[in-house]
Formats: C-alpha cells, structure tokens, sequence
C-alpha cells in the first residue's frame, strides 16, 4: 500500500465510511499531505462508495481542500477590507520577494505555497497571515519575512 | 424610536462569576419548557445577525415530534470584519458549551456540535480538551448530551445555516431551499437549533441571572447587550460589548479617528453609513441590526476600494448554485470597474442597483440576498467615489 | 396517511391542493404556465435557477415555486411588476454567462434559454459578456457526448441526473462562486471516465452544453457518394418517437412513413434491426438454456447465473466499470446494432452481391452509447467496422427536415427484405421488460412446445414503468429433451435505468436475490426513453411511446422470434444453428473491465 492508501485507510478508520465523515477525512490527508492527489481522492471514492467526480466536487468546493499540488508550508495572506487598508499588499510584496515567487505559486523546493486568503477574521489585528494552522497577527512586511524566514530554517 | 446612550458592558467576557456548572446544576432542575419561556421572556435574539428570537427557535424545535435532535453552535465566523467568536471561544468556550447542554436539556438533544471555521483551527486542540472535560462533567450529572467538535474548510458561505448543515453532511457547501426550516429539517434532516457563539453564552447568562437582569439592558426590539467587533480607522480596534439600541454618532465618538466618514455596520453584507446619518441611525433591531461588525473608515478611504473589495469577496465566496448571486455578483463587481474605466456610462450603476434589488428578492439565501445593503448604500452614498 | 387539502389563490383563482403541492404544481393545475429552467419532473427539486420566481403576499422575498410548498391561505401572483422585473433580469443573467452564438449552436430552435429569451424579447444585452475563453474549448473526447462549458447555465439537471437516475455521477459540480462548473473527475475528459454516454444528461440539458456527436455530415457524404452502398438499419423505439421532432402527436407510430422518409433520404437499403432483434432472442434464450443445463445437469461451477441481458450499450459500460466481477454473468450476445452490422458486411452483402468494401452501415438509434458502440475494436468481425455511423431519432430528424421530406404526407411503406422482417417480439426490445418477453415467449415454446400460459401472448407481469420488476415462471410438461427443467420456476427480473440496474446488481452481489435471468436496460423506461430520443422527456411521454411499442407489437402478424421467416432463412443459409461456429465469430463478443474509479 502506498504512503496516501495508508492514510486514507486510517482515516477511514477514524471517521468511518458514511458520507458525513467525508469533510474529517478530506481534512486530514489535507493536514498530512497539503493538498489532494489524485490518488487520494481516487481512495477515498473507493472507500466511501462514492464517485471520484463527487468527491472533487465537494472538495474543490472549499478553498482549503486544495486539488492542486501545494508546498509543505501554505501562506495565507488575508486580503480582505481591513487588512488591505493596513498594508496587506507591502506583505505580500515582501514575502513574494523573500520566497521568489508570486501569489498562487509553490517555491521550486516545493517548501513553501504563497496565498491569498478571504477574511481570517483578525480585522482589528491585521494584516494577518496563516502559516498552514497558525496564525500570526499585526504583520509588517518586516516581520512577515522574519517569520518566515524562522520556518525555512526549520526545513 | 426609543434608544440607550453608548454603554460598555462586562458579560459575556466576565469570568468573575463563572461557574458554569452551577448555572447547569440550577437550570436542569427546572421544568424544560418554563426555561424555554424565559429565553423568550428576556427577549434574546440571535447574535449571528438574522436576529430570529432564540427561544422560539427552541420552542419550535422541542414541538417536533422526533427521536433525534441536535444543538449546533455556529462558529462559523466569517463575515468580514467580525472576529467576536474567536475571542469568544477563546476566552470563555465554558460558556458557549453550557448554553448547547441547556439547549439539548430543553428541546430533548442528546447531541450538539461546534461547527469551527478552518481558519479558527488554532483553536481546535484546546476547544477538544475542553469539551472532553465538559461532556465528562455533564455526564456525572447525568445530562444525557454530549458535544462534538467539527471543522469548516474555508466556505463563508457554510454560516448560513443550512450550507453549514450539509457541509457536515459531508457535501459541498450549498443553502437548501426553505421550508423546511432547521427547526424542523436541520442537520440529517432532524430538528436542529442552531445558534451563533455568542447567543448561547447569552443564554446561560439568562439562566445565571434570570431574564429580567437581562432585559435591564437594551431597548424593547433589541434587548440586552452584544458584543462588537471594531476596526478600520480606529484608535482602539478590539473587542467589545456594548448596550444595544445606541445611535451611531456615540459610537463613533468613542471609537472613532476624529475624520470618521462611514462606518460599514454589520460587514461586507451590512449598510454603508456616511457621516450624515451618524445621528439617525440606532444600532440594533429597531435601526440596523448587526452580527457585531463595525468597520470605520475615515476621509482617506476610497469607497470604491471598499465596495470593490466586497464584490470581490461575494464572488469568489457565493456558493455559486443560485444565478442571482452566482452571475449577479460577478456583474456587480465588473460593471463597477466598467463604469471607473469609462467603459460604460456612470447611469449603468442604476442598472447595477436594479440588478442588487432583484438579488434581494430573488437569491436563495440570505448571502445573494444582502448583497444589496452594501451595493446601493454605498452607490448611493458614496457615487462620486465609484464613478470618478 | 390521509391527505390534508390547502386552499389557495393564484393571480386571484382559487386552486384546492393537497398539502406539500408545490406553488409551480398548484399553478400547472390551473393551467397558469410558469416558466422553469432547473426542474425536470424526473429529478430532485433543486430550486437554483430562479427563473420560476413568484411573488406570495406578505413574503419578503419571492418564492421559487417549484420549491415551495403551498399553505393555506397562500396568495400567489405569476406576473406582478417584481416578478417579471427578477425574472427578467435572472434570464439577462444566465445569456451573459451564456455562449449565446444561438445560430452556430447544434440545438437551436430547440433551446429552453433561447425559448424564454424570446419570450421576454431580451434585445440588447445589458449585462457584461462573462464567457470565459477558456469554456468555449468543447470537449469532443467521446464519440457519444460533446460537452460545451460555454453554453452551461448550471441548473445540474445533468448532475442530477447522472446521480438520481443513473447512479453514475460522472458529472458533478465543482468550484464555487465565479469559478463553479459542472465537471468530471480532475475535469478529465469525457471519454477518460465513468460516463456510460447513456445521454440521459443530453436528454434533460436545456441549452447545448450537453450534446450528442453528430454524424449527420459523414452519412450525407456516404449518401453522395455512388460508390457507396449505404445500408440503414432502425431500432425499434424510433419508430414510435420519431414523429414527436417532425410534428407529429407524442405516441404516434410511424414505422412506414419514416421507411418512406429513409428512402426519400436515399439509404440504400432500408432495414430493421427488430430482425436482429429477433435474432438475438434466438441466440440469447439458447445461451441461456445452454446454461441452466450445464449449472443444473452438468453441476458446471463456472457457469455465472443469473444471465444478465447485453444490448444496452450503457449498460454495458456501466457494469465494465462498476462490477468487473460480474462481466461473465452478461450474455456473450453483441446488442442487435452489432448482429446487424455483423451480418450486413457478410450475410447481406453476399446475398445482394455487394463488395462490403463499399457498405456503409448506418444505424439510427434512440441511443447515444450506441455511436461508442459501434467504435469498439470487438465489433469488427465483418473484416471492417461492422456499422460505420449511428445517428440519434433526433439527428434522422434533422436529416429529413434537411431533405425537404414533408413527413406527415409520407405514405406508409415496408423494409426491405432480406434483414427487414420482424416480429412483434422484436419491436418490444424497445420497451423496459419487452427483451424478457420476447424471450420467455420463445424459451417456453422451445422447452414445451407451447406458447406461454399468458393471455394473447402479453406477458404483463413483465411491463409496466415500475423501476425493478420480478416475475416467475413455472415450467411444466417439458419436451423430452429439456427433461431437466421440468419443475422448475424459472425466475427472472427487469431493471431500467441504471440506479435500478445497481440495485439489483447489488442484491445479487449480497446474496439477497437470486434469478436465472435479468434483463437491464440503461435508460429510464428502456430504449423508448433513450439519450436519443426527442426532447423533452417525462414520464407521460415515455408511457406513450411504450404504449405505440406494445401496440406495434399486437399489430404484427407474427409475434414470435421464432417465427420470423427471415430469421429462420438465415440459420438455414448462413449460420447453421444458434451459438453455432458462425454466430460466434460474427454474433457474439467479450467485455473488457474498466477503471471504476
């Protein structure tokens, strides 16, 4: 069994194999391997009874259920109304700058994914970014690049 | 129109007094239905937004005649601008647990669940370990309920009650047709009651303190006290529980940068407020009603950025089922910049505002439906801005 | 349950209903017609497009009708100011998301979008053109189905209909917001996935994103060419629902008109694959006969019962993917199509003298997986591709519109002979139950040597809409030969659609049911209800068309395969016997197991 038929199969264990347990399973191969593959999507369709094209519908449905391949590290820069009036775009700037690459885009060591995201819900704190579950509030463009920079040493 | 001066209060966040298992012990002593009478009676209305009174919802709820029923605890906080049930969560989740079990207690649920938006995920660890320690606690009083934790995957649309249900249901995100309500047909399409964060730790707080305490506070459309996101061109953005019922000039006197030019009351599906309306408008049922969002914005703001990054929000986060708000939303977003580009003549923003009336009445849920509050508040406000 | 009747108005007349009636049904009642994009009588109620709008008093918002539900006291208005300014703009709304090129597209004139478009005389387009390039990229993969994202206005009828009724889920929506789309798996073409190209999503698609392959141009060329000997077959729900795109009343039969049309067309030869038909009762109730002995006399453990039917080439599909396990349970008989095309190349052409170099096969169908069909690599035994073309009713529609024909004033005329006899046991392989039938009314007469024990030879426990169906048949006083059988209840079921398909798959599969025979046919109601069929569909149309088979049927001299002279002429010149040498190399075929997920 391959590394994502493992973790599909123990998820399935976990949550159990009704279609309320869908969301929990697709949330953890997302919280293990940051996006869906193919390959999992094919597994949990076998495993849950149901069509491959409904489970990517409903994945593809939330922002977090990526279907595409993403880096091990996913920034998500929020780009809503207060953030952008405290500077969001100098954030992202900074770290597109850091990272070489631009919104939408994995680093070529496929370590980090840089995002947008709709409102994080720090409006009183912003600009405000989420580093795959963390959350790290009042950035400036110099502290974004500091954080950051503290997780790619961490690689 | 009858309205209170600018009060701040101290209950939700109060941990002075709070030994939820007291409130508990008291309330589940009590005949179910003379509980439900009380949240009536205080006259508590959903702090989500929608403002639907709480204890009919319950009372609905327990009329059903069904085996299984649940209790979700909406926190799936994700209109832009407010961020209350974080904190909430956060700092006093106890609460929030306590006003589910009296909810389970009174409508006969043996169930009830958090639905978590996954931006809040940082919260989830701790939130687990607490409800873990919360069922156990119920279960040694012999309450038959027990609290479940579930996530959200980053769907603003999944507050809007029924989205959230099938989202648990494990389907993608889209508002049923109503009828039937969620009272009736709600999560597995058994009775539900679902109420926001906030709304629950208001409810143990009645229980606490009975409803006349609570009914001390507000004005008689909008009773009590609610808690205020605040942000934008503020001094002092944070948190904050204010009386209900205060006209907005006061408001923005307190929180305000002294250039105030609008405030967005209620979120990106709230009213645009400029500056000569200050005095008029009152914050609450009776005026504009508000899931907590109060967002300023001073002289050096461009509304057509606001407007702009609300459309693009709405968007992007429409479930997309309905062709009001699904191609409504994308016309809004791009006749706007048509019309700043000059590709189309500034009397096309009456066609937009045409269009927002029709998403009003026509949309399936409550999100293609609100789109017009900030749409033509802001046109008409603000329309220089939007055309030049 | 006794049912609670609600009183309403409706634009000021009383209506009486029953409860949990919605507004739109209530309105149908009093013949007040609301205009609906996303409900289809044959799915879930969905309740998205809101172009059904109406506006109840004292309501905030308007309803959409075909989802809410009446209540007592309700007053409803169709056509206030609100309404038709909502429905106005919902209808501006999908034409600007719309690839509205109405002139280039293959369903014009027969658009449900266009339709509304002219009713509310939308001129000028006011709203911004949000067709994505990228959408306009048609999907051209299968040979069934093309798919063109620039002309979806998202009702899901196809989603629905794909899972409701065919428990397929091929297609499913995907995204949200501006980017929602109806998509297969990781948008992977059509012919990559499940997709069986029943064409039961053609059928319910209101505007041309969800098509057919044409083939109309090929088989023109074909017909112009004088090299050519082009040889058309028809199947036997055509005739009975050809008439509904040429304006002629639903459920009218026109078999002899439209063996006229096909003439006038200038086919070559016009046939009948109710011949085949026939033909494949023969070969099919042999196998069938042939494996009961060897399971019940031989005690063969390899023989797979229950026989599962094979002329539905969506069923077919549909079980290569879903139930590989299950391949040596279907009949080894290709579906009448093939027989036919088989034999045309050889038989026919041998016997009329003509190189089968220069044959084309035409065969219309109510079908679309029939054109994947006839694509396999196994349907070659001809020595070429056995039949070269399949066109839908709708398509043969086309061509006789195109041909100038007035259809109505085509005088009834008869196939050609040879391969143009049939029976009416052939002509009900149209209808769900009609292949059972037609092969308990020649299986019982082989093992007795009487016809079956049911009045006029009409099987009615077999018949009828009901999604599965189950008969048994006692067999007694067998001839000597089927000694073996004597006793025995043979029992059998019929399933159409593939939701009931993958029941009875499934009880099979659990042990929860046991037959000796099941026949599946694809599509809802069988072939009368096939993706090929005129549009729209619904349950009263495909009962009409079921009732012209059955009348077809009773009108027919002979109404046993057994008895088609032609038939019987062709094992005598040609083939020998059933599952003979020759009707293995030509008749019969293999499967092939495919990817379920």
């Amino acid at each position: 069994m391959s590394r994502t038929e493992n973790l599909v199969s123990e998820l399935v264990e976990k949550h159990g194999r009704s279609r309320n347990s869908l969301m929990p399973i697709l949330q953890g191969i997302v919280q293990e391997e940051r996006f869906l593959s193919e390959e999992a999507m094919i597994e949990i369709a076998r495993e849950l009874n149901l069509s491959t094209a409904d489970v990517f519908g409903t994945a593809s449905f939330y922002t977090f259920l990526d279907t595409v391949p993403r880096g091990k590290n996913i920034i998500r820069v929020c780009k809503t109304i207060s953030c952008h009036m405290k500077g969001k775009d100098e954030v992202i700037e900074a770290l597109e700058a850091l990272l070489k690459i631009k919104v939408g885009e994995t680093t070529h060591d496929r370590n980090f994914t840089l995002l947008t995201a709709n409102c994080l819900g720090w409006c009183h704190k912003g600009p405000v970014m989420l580093i795959n579950d963390e959350v790290y509030p009042e950035l400036t463009p110099h502290k974004a690049c500091e954080i950051l920079e503290a997780y790619m040493k961490a690689q | 129109m009858e309205k209170r001066n600018l009060k701040k209060v101290d209950i939700i966040f109060d941990i002075s007094e709070c030994d939820y298992l007291a409130v508990l012990d008291k309330t589940i002593l009590r005949d179910p239905d003379e509980v439900i009478l009380d949240i009536i009676d205080s006259g508590l209305k959903g702090r989500g937004g929608a403002g639907f009174p709480t204890g009919l919802k319950w009372k609905f709820t327990k009329n059903e005649d069904s085996e299984i029923k649940y209790v979700i605890c909406n926190a799936d906080e994700g209109e832009p601008g407010t961020f209350k049930d974080r904190e909430i969560l956060d700092r006093v989740p106890e609460k929030v647990f306590t006003g589910m079990a009296i909810c389970g207690f009174c409508i006969g649920a043996k169930e009830g669940y958090i639905y978590l938006r996954g931006e809040y995920n940082f919260l989830l660890e701790e939130l687990k370990m607490k409800i873990d320690l919360f069922n156990k606690q119920i279960r040694e009083k012999g309450l038959e309920f027990t609290i479940g934790i579930r996530s959200g995957s980053g769907a603003y649309i999944c507050g809007e009650e029924s989205a959230l249900f099938e989202s648990m249901e494990g389907y993608r995100g889209e508002p049923r047709n109503k009828p039937p309500y969620p009272t009736v047909a709600g999560y597995n399409w058994k009775p539900t009651v679902i109420n926001n964060v906030e709304t629950l730790v208001y409810v143990s707080m009645i229980c606490r303190l009975g409803p006349d305490k609570f009914k001390e506070l507000g004005t008689k459309d909008s009773r009590g006290s609610k808690v205020f996101s605040v942000s934008g061109d503020t001094p002092s953005a944070g948190i904050f529980e204010l009386e209900l019922g205060m006209p907005l000039n006061e408001f923005v006197e307190e929180f305000g940068d002294g250039d105030t030019k609008a405030v967005q009351v209620g979120g990106a599906s709230g009213h645009c407020v400029p500056r000569k309306q200050f005095n008029e408008t009152i914050i609450g049922f009776e005026g504009i009603p508000t899931g907590g969002s109060m967002m300023i914005f001073n002289s050096s703001r461009s509304m057509y950025n606001v407007l702009h990054d609300y459309l693009e929000f709405f968007t992007e986060e429409s479930c997309g089922q309905c062709t009001p708000c699904r191609v409504g939303c994308q016309q809004l977003l791009k006749g706007i910049e048509a019309v700043k580009k000059g590709e189309r003549k500034p009397a096309y923003l009456e066609e937009l505002k045409k269009l927002a009336l029709t998403m009003k009445v026509a949309a399936k849920c409550g999100l293609g439906q609100s789109v017009a509050n900030p749409f033509n508040s802001i046109i008409d406000n603000f329309r220089e801005e939007i055309i030049y | 349950m006794s049912k609670y009747m609600v009183n309403l108005k409706i634009n000021n007349i009383p209506v009486t209903v029953e409860e949990g009636t919605t507004i739109l049904e209530a309105a149908r009642k009093l013949n007040i017609s609301i205009p609906t994009l996303c409900y289809h009588e044959d799915l879930s109620v969905a309740g998205n497009c809101r172009v059904c709008l109406v506006e109840v008093a004292g309501a905030k918002n308007l309803a959409a009708s075909c989802a809410a539900p009446v209540s007592e006291g309700m007053e409803v208005n169709t056509n206030s100011k609100n309404v038709r300014t909502s429905r106005r703009h919902v209808v501006e709304l999908l034409l600007s998301e719309h690839n509205a090129d109405c002139t280039k597209c293959f369903k014009n004139g027969h658009c449900e979008l266009q339709d509304l478009a002219s009713e509310y005389r939308i001129g000028d387009h006011v709203f911004i053109d949000l067709v994505k390039p990228q959408d306009k990229v048609v999907d051209i993969s299968s040979p069934s189905i093309q798919k063109d994202d620039s002309k979806c206005i998202r009702c899901q009828r196809c989603v629905r209909t794909c899972s409701e009724l065919q428990s397929v889920s091929a297609l499913a929506v995907c995204y949200k917001g501006d980017h929602q789309r109806i998509s297969t798996f990781l948008s992977k073409p059509l012919h990559e996935v499940v997709c069986t190209n029943c064409g039961q999503c053609v059928n319910r698609c209101p505007t041309g994103a969800l098509t057919e392959r044409t083939y109309i141009e090929e088989v023109w060329d074909a017909i112009n060419d004088p090299t050519k000997h082009v040889v058309v077959e028809t199947a036997p729900a055509v005739r009975v629902a050809l008439g509904e795109d040429l304006g002629i009343e639903t459920g009218t039969r026109v078999t002899g008109k439209m063996v006229s049309a096909l003439r006038h067309v200038g086919f070559d030869s016009v046939l009948d694959t109710d011949f085949t038909a026939d033909l494949t009762i023969l070969e099919e109730g042999n196998e069938l006969l042939r494996r009961l002995k060897k399971a019940l006399v031989e005690k063969d453990e390899t023989v797979r019962l229950p026989m599962f039917t094979s002329c539905s080439p969506g069923w077919i599909k549909f079980i290569e993917h879903t139930y590989s396990d299950f391949l040596p349970h279907l009949s080894t008989c290709k579906s009448p199509q093939q027989m036919f095309g088989a034999l045309a190349k050889t038989y026919y052409a041998q016997k009329k003298n003509i190189n089968a170099k220069n044959m084309v096969v035409v065969s219309i169908m109510p079908c679309t997986a029939k054109k994947f069909e006839s694509g396999r690599p196994e349907m070659r035994d001809s020595g070429y591709q056995d039949v070269d073309y399949v066109l839908t009713t709708r398509e043969l529609a086309m061509m006789i519109k195109q041909a100038g024909i007035d259809f109505a004033k085509m005088e009834d005329t008869a196939y050609d002979s040879i391969m143009g006899d049939s029976t009416g046991a052939g002509v009900i392989f149209g209808n769900t139950g009609g292949v059972m039938e037609a092969a308990l009314r020649t299986a019982y007469e082989v093992v007795t040597g009487r016809e079956v024990p049911f009045a006029n030879l009409n099987i009615v426990p077999v018949r009828g809409m009901e999604g599965v169906k189950e008969a048994k048949v006692m067999i007694k006083d067998v001839l000597p030969e089927w000694s073996f059988l004597e006793g025995v209840e043979l029992s059998v079921a019929i399933a159409h659609g593939l939701a009931n398909a993958n029941k009875v798959v499934q009880a099979v599969r659990d042990g929860k049911a046991s037959y000796h025979f099941i026949e599946i046919m694809g599509c809802p109601g069988g072939c009368i209800g096939g993706g090929g069929q005129p549009i729209p569909t619904n349950p009263e149309i495909r009962q009409k068309r079921a009732d012209a088979i059955y009348a077809e049927d009773e009108g027919l001299p002979k109404r046993k395969s057994h008895d088609n002279p032609e038939v019987l002429h062709l094992y005598k010149e040609f083939l020998g016997e059933p599952l003979g040498h020759k009707s293995h190399d030509l008749l019969h075929t293999h499967y092939k197991a495919r990817k379920r997920y």
